[in-house]
């Protein structure tokens, strides 16, 4: 997990376009938003944060390599589990459970008669392997439902509704062993990570800032994956799988590496929420909260990894601020907003901005060459402004690919 | 389990339980049927499938309401009318949906499912705006309930060989129109190579909105339908969607035959699992049994071979 | 305080004079009992903790899901609640102050619930919050409300195993419920075998493990135990092992939208429930379900709960006649419903006997709290904060109503951590 800083000076980089998309969402995210906001206020864009994670998988691997998943919502939940079963064990010393018939347990297990931990929560006792089993366990998972797919060439539509079944499975798995999950109620009542309280005011600030500097990582591993030899297989497999294979590439392996790096993020995005929210329910899991993550992604363009952040952010905000307000009309927003992303704009806020705002921004820079050399001249980002795009080279570059994207011509 | 049956007791039992799955078998068909035309026959993935249920179902109830205030003399019969009803409404609507919306997203079907999703949500709230949170009850007419009586202990529900029958003659109504009229003809004219079904002069976009309509007609249909064993609230078309879809992708996409064979697979493996397992692990492992048997055979059961 | 008094009644409901006749001589009797309390005393005095509580309005939160699956269930307690609070205002409102509420939609969905009952305490500062329905739900919230010390009144029959400072449950936990039942069942009608059969969760998997329990206890056998998904709809594998059994009674806690299909296909499967073979003991439907089963499929079962809408006391007409009077002649009124319209009562008991808004003094009072007019006849606040009350059997009907056929002759004390399930 390295930043894409192989090019001669990483300066460069940050002054150039795209860098400058991501010092605008760096500085949305870092400085703009905690100022503006109440701690409880962050705290909830942290929660939506979580989300981006699942989002820029999907980007990956909906975007670009014309995979849909609807059990991304699996993932993120393996993810928030496995941190969740953590701190429970924390949560759970034999001190504070000393009124339950075994002491030591979860609450839930004493509830339903257990009377030991059972065998895989045992190794939740250690933060190393919590971490390792964050990314491992839905990449593990991905990689054998990838596996037993992708060599069986099984794609598309077929493919979303097997996942949406597993999304199924899990749930039903979840909420009916109770004894070991917690059931249909999930692992609640967390309380410390290795001592420390994670519901205090201070602690959610650092969790938000500890959630964005993982964005930032998960962004640029995405980055520099999309932008290598590896993206551009992922795209033109999209458009033209069958020519891909012909040419000689493994199109299942590469089918196979996307999808458990979109599970690796969801795990990520998982287990952040799990710290932040304070708690892991099976809804996550659900087709529901599956299907909800695909449209974080297509709102903010399926085709822009900082778009699917945006995207995130924006609907899961305007669901709020929705169901604050008119509590029963936001289901009409939302469908409302399913609709028209995909009927006018497929592209999403990505799309939009590349059409309307980047021939502007064209203008500008072709008028003063020499201001993107500061970035402190750059124009101040009025709220369309801050929505981006990938940058103007690569699109480029991508344009013809863009242009005949459909991906379900293979 | 079994000890201290008499062998006439546990024969009658496994007659009892064997009704069991055939009418689980006539609800999936049902469920399925329609889907399997819109899903098979044109590739859009129509996650308003369940919500156009409910619309039928809300659509009984509707007129069960009016038949009880106008015409109680007729009430016996008001189910009749009600299910075409529910069929009108929901293919009105059906070909309403395809001119705003579907017909735009032909080349992208996973675009389709989210718009549909999206339908989804509307209509589910719409729902619960005009007819409150609640579930509604719908009365049933008296010779619609009860069992016939087969022998000392094989009891068979009424309502089941009701929707059995539903089953039937909506199975076979389909197999009639896709096969045998000239409708379906051009409908398979289109599955199987679109240009050059225009080529001839077919108008494809009559056909496709024809197709939606009809598909979700059938699904207002099965809405009526399950008023008489299931609920009718604004959510519970939600129930209904991953059992529908994975029986139409169990089956082979664009093969109703293949949707029958897999309805009656799954159903059956169900049933009876569920007969000697608890019920939530029954339901699980049928799901494992079909994504495993799609894993091997992605295409599903019956797969139409197509030239593309 | 008498200007007060009609002001607050013109300004908030006035739906017609029956209503406000009935809401007035509530408010007198409630009035009665509390009139010592009436004159209102000075904010900073009554509210230390920085709550939302104004010379003359207090702010309290109604958080249930008015979307979603759950809004079936969870919609007549929000009616219920709003209806109580607009009577209390009418009779005077809380220490003076008129209550004002901030309403929150859970979605269904149970961060959402955590997330909104944070932004109820955080952002609004309510002196209360009546809601939540399912456990989930309660589970979600608890560690919210106990961390920003909270208070949460909680409507639901529920599995008990849990007691916080911070909640007030209204409904029974599952031994008050269960227990009666099951000895009703055993002496009035000789049961000797059961068939438990629940949805796949907490609430019914906790039930059934007490109700086989006692049954063991009693020496009677149980002939088979059962769960399906939450919105499973086939159920006819189920009724062929029931009839397979040949239980004497069917132990049922299904919820939601599988109870429709539940009792439908049983029903056409040609169990007649009026004829007790197998008798059909249910915890789970209230007149709120049946309303979407449909009261010719439920004829015959019972139920053990603590509230029925035919209940026939002065308190419990009164609140029918409010309630239908408000929400509509259609409305049927089920136990949790009551339970809710429980919720701001107590707190408003307490908060006057405590003399303060500040959730710490009202904790201090709870134990011991009355309310005479409850409509399910007259409850009490155990000191581990759940209610004493009676738990009756009712019949179903036709209608939709249950008959009462029994009822406990004392209050059943709440026992939120029976033995052996610590």
């Amino acid at each position: 997990m390295k930043t894409p800083s192989k090019t001669p000076s990483i300066v460069n980089w940050f002054t150039s376009r795209e860098g400058l998309y991501y010092l605008a969402l760096a500085a949305l995210l870092v400085v703009i938003l905690p100022l503006a906001l109440d701690p409880f206020r962050l705290n909830m864009v942290g929660k939506y944060l979580t989300y981006a994670f699942v989002a820029i998988g999907l980007v990956m691997c909906w975007g670009k390599a014309g995979i849909l998943s609807l059990g991304q919502g699996v993932f993120f939940g393996l993810g928030g589990y496995c941190m969740a079963m953590f701190l429970k064990l924390e949560a759970s010393t034999p001190e504070a459970t000393a009124i339950q018939s075994t002491p030591g347990i979860p609450d839930f297990m004493d509830w339903n008669q257990l009377t030991e931990l059972p065998w895989f929560w045992e190794p939740f006792h250690s933060f190393s392997f919590t971490l390792l089993a964050v990314i491992g366990v839905p990449m593990l998972l991905a990689f054998v439902i990838g596996f037993a797919m992708f060599t069986r060439r099984v794609g598309g539509v077929y493919f979303a509704i097997i996942t949406q079944a597993i999304a199924a499975i899990l749930t039903i798995l979840i909420i009916g062993q109770q004894g070991y999950t917690g059931g249909v109620n999930g692992i609640t009542d967390l309380q410390t990570l290795m001592g420390w309280d994670i519901r205090t005011d201070a602690a959610r600030t650092t969790l938000y800032f500890v959630c964005v500097a993982m964005l930032f990582l998960c962004l640029f591993v995405a980055r520099f994956v999309q932008n290598r030899k590896l993206g551009r297989i992922l795209v033109a497999m999209n458009a033209q799988e069958n020519r891909v294979r012909f040419s000689g590439y493994d199109v299942a392996a590469f089918k196979i590496f996307v999808f458990c790096l979109a599970a690796a993020f969801a795990g990520i995005g998982g287990a952040l929420f799990t710290l932040i929210v304070g708690f892991m329910s099976p809804s996550f899991i659900g087709i529901v909260a599956s299907i909800e993550m695909v449209i974080f992604c297509a709102l903010g363009g399926r085709l822009s990894i900082l778009g699917a952040v945006y995207g995130a952010l924006l609907v899961n905000a305007a669901k709020s601020g929705f169901s604050e307000s008119f509590p029963e009309l936001w289901p009409f927003a939302m469908g409302a907003l399913f609709i028209g992303v995909v009927l006018a704009f497929p592209n999403g806020l990505a799309g939009l901005y590349q059409s309307y705002v980047m021939p502007l921004e064209e203008r500008l820079f072709k008028r003063k060459p020499k201001a993107e050399a500061q970035p402190v001249s750059e124009p101040e980002p009025t709220p369309e402004a801050r929505k981006p795009a990938v940058e103007a080279k690569e699109a480029r570059e991508y344009d013809p690919m863009i242009e005949h994207y459909s991906p379900e011509k293979s | 389990m079994f000890d201290g049956y008499t062998s006439s007791e546990l024969m009658s039992i496994f007659a009892m339980q064997g009704f069991a799955g055939l009418s689980l078998f006539s609800v999936f068909v049902l469920m399925a049927m329609g889907l399997a035309i819109i899903f098979g026959q044109m590739g859009v993935i129509n996650m308003a499938h369940g919500e156009f249920m409910i619309l039928g179902a809300y659509t009984t109830y509707l007129t069960s309401g009016f038949f009880q205030s106008y015409l109680p003399s007729l009430f016996g019969g008001y189910f009749f009318v009600a299910m075409i009803l529910a069929f009108l409404i929901c293919a009105a609507l059906g070909a309403l949906v395809e001119w705003l919306m579907i017909r735009r997203l032909y080349h992208r079907p996973l675009d389709t499912l989210l718009a549909t999703w999206g339908l989804s949500l509307i209509m589910q709230q719409a729902y619960r705006s005009i007819f409150g949170a609640r579930e509604v009850g719908v009365e049933l007419p008296e010779w619609m309930m009860g069992a016939f009586q087969v022998t000392d202990l094989v009891e068979l529900p009424i309502n089941g060989l009701f929707v059995m029958i539903i089953a039937l003659s909506i199975a076979v109504g389909v197999y009639l129109l896709m096969y045998r009229s000239g409708y379906g003809k051009k409908v398979r004219a289109v599955v199987q190579n679109r240009p050059m079904a225009e080529a001839v002069g077919i108008n494809s976009a009559g056909i496709d909105r024809a197709t939606f309509a009809l598909g979700c007609g059938i699904a207002g249909i099965a809405g009526a339908a399950f008023t008489m064993i299931g609920s009718t609230g604004p959510s519970s078309g939600q129930a209904y969607i991953v059992d529908t879809f994975l029986v139409v992708v169990f089956g082979g996409a664009q093969s109703l035959i293949g949707t029958i064979v897999s309805a009656f697979g799954i159903s059956q493996a169900q049933s009876t699992m569920e007969f000697f397992l608890s019920g939530s692990m029954a339901k699980v492992l049928t799901l494992l049994v079909v994504v495993g048997i799609l894993m091997l055979r992605p295409e599903g059961l019956m797969a139409l071979k197509v030239r593309r | 305080m008498g200007t007060t008094e009609i002001t607050a009644s013109g300004r908030s409901i006035g739906k017609g004079l029956g209503f406000r006749k009935s809401l007035m001589t509530l408010a007198a009797s409630v009035m009665l009992a509390t009139s010592a309390q009436a004159a209102g005393p000075s904010t900073a005095e009554v509210n230390t903790t920085g709550l939302a509580v104004t010379d003359d309005t207090v702010t309290v939160g109604i958080l249930h899901s008015i979307t979603g699956t759950m809004a079936i269930s969870e919609i007549g307690s929000v009616q219920a609640e709003k209806l109580a609070i607009e009577q209390i205002n009418a009779s005077g409102g809380v220490l003076g102050r008129e209550i004002k509420y901030v309403q929150e939609d859970g979605a269904s969905d149970w961060p959402t619930f955590a997330e909104k009952s944070r932004k109820l305490l955080r952002q609004d500062d309510v002196a209360a919050i009546f809601g939540a329905w399912t456990s989930a739900s309660r589970k979600a919230i608890l560690p919210v409300i106990e961390q920003y010390n909270g208070m949460l009144y909680y409507p639901t029959f529920y599995e008990g195993l849990e007691q916080s400072p911070n909640v007030i449950y209204t409904g029974q936990e599952a031994t008050q419920q269960i227990l009666a039942g099951i000895d009703w069942a055993v002496k009035e009608k000789g049961a000797k075998s059961f068939y438990l059969l629940g949805s796949d969760y907490i609430w019914p998997r906790t039930s059934n493990k007490i109700a086989r329990k006692h049954i063991d206890k009693l020496g009677l056998k149980v002939v088979g135990e059962e769960y399906y998904p939450l919105g499973h709809t086939q159920f006819n594998s189920v009724i062929n092992k029931i009839k397979l059994k040949k239980p004497d009674v069917i132990f049922a806690s299904v919820v939601g939208g599988s109870n429709v299909a539940f009792y439908k296909q049983m029903k056409a499967a040609g169990v007649d429930f009026t004829e007790e073979k197998p008798l059909l003991l249910t915890i789970s439907v209230t007149e709120d379900e049946i309303r979407g089963i449909g009261g010719e499929n439920v004829e015959g079962i019972y139920a053990s709960m603590k509230y029925f809408q035919s209940l026939d006391n002065p308190n419990n007409q009164e609140f029918v006649a409010a309630f239908k009077e408000t929400y509509g002649d259609d409305m049927v009124i089920g136990d949790v419903t009551q339970a809710a319209y429980l919720g701001p009562w107590l707190w408003k008991a307490a908060v006057e006997k405590a003399g303060s808004f500040d959730i710490d003094k009202i904790r201090e009072v709870f134990a011991g709290i009355e309310f005479k007019k409850a409509p399910e006849g007259y409850v009490r606040i155990h000191e581990n904060h759940h209610l004493w009350s009676k738990t009756r059997i009712g019949r179903a009907q036709t209608d939709g109503q249950y008959q009462v056929v029994y009822e406990t002759e004392e209050l059943m004390e709440p026992d939120p951590f029976p033995e052996g399930y610590q």
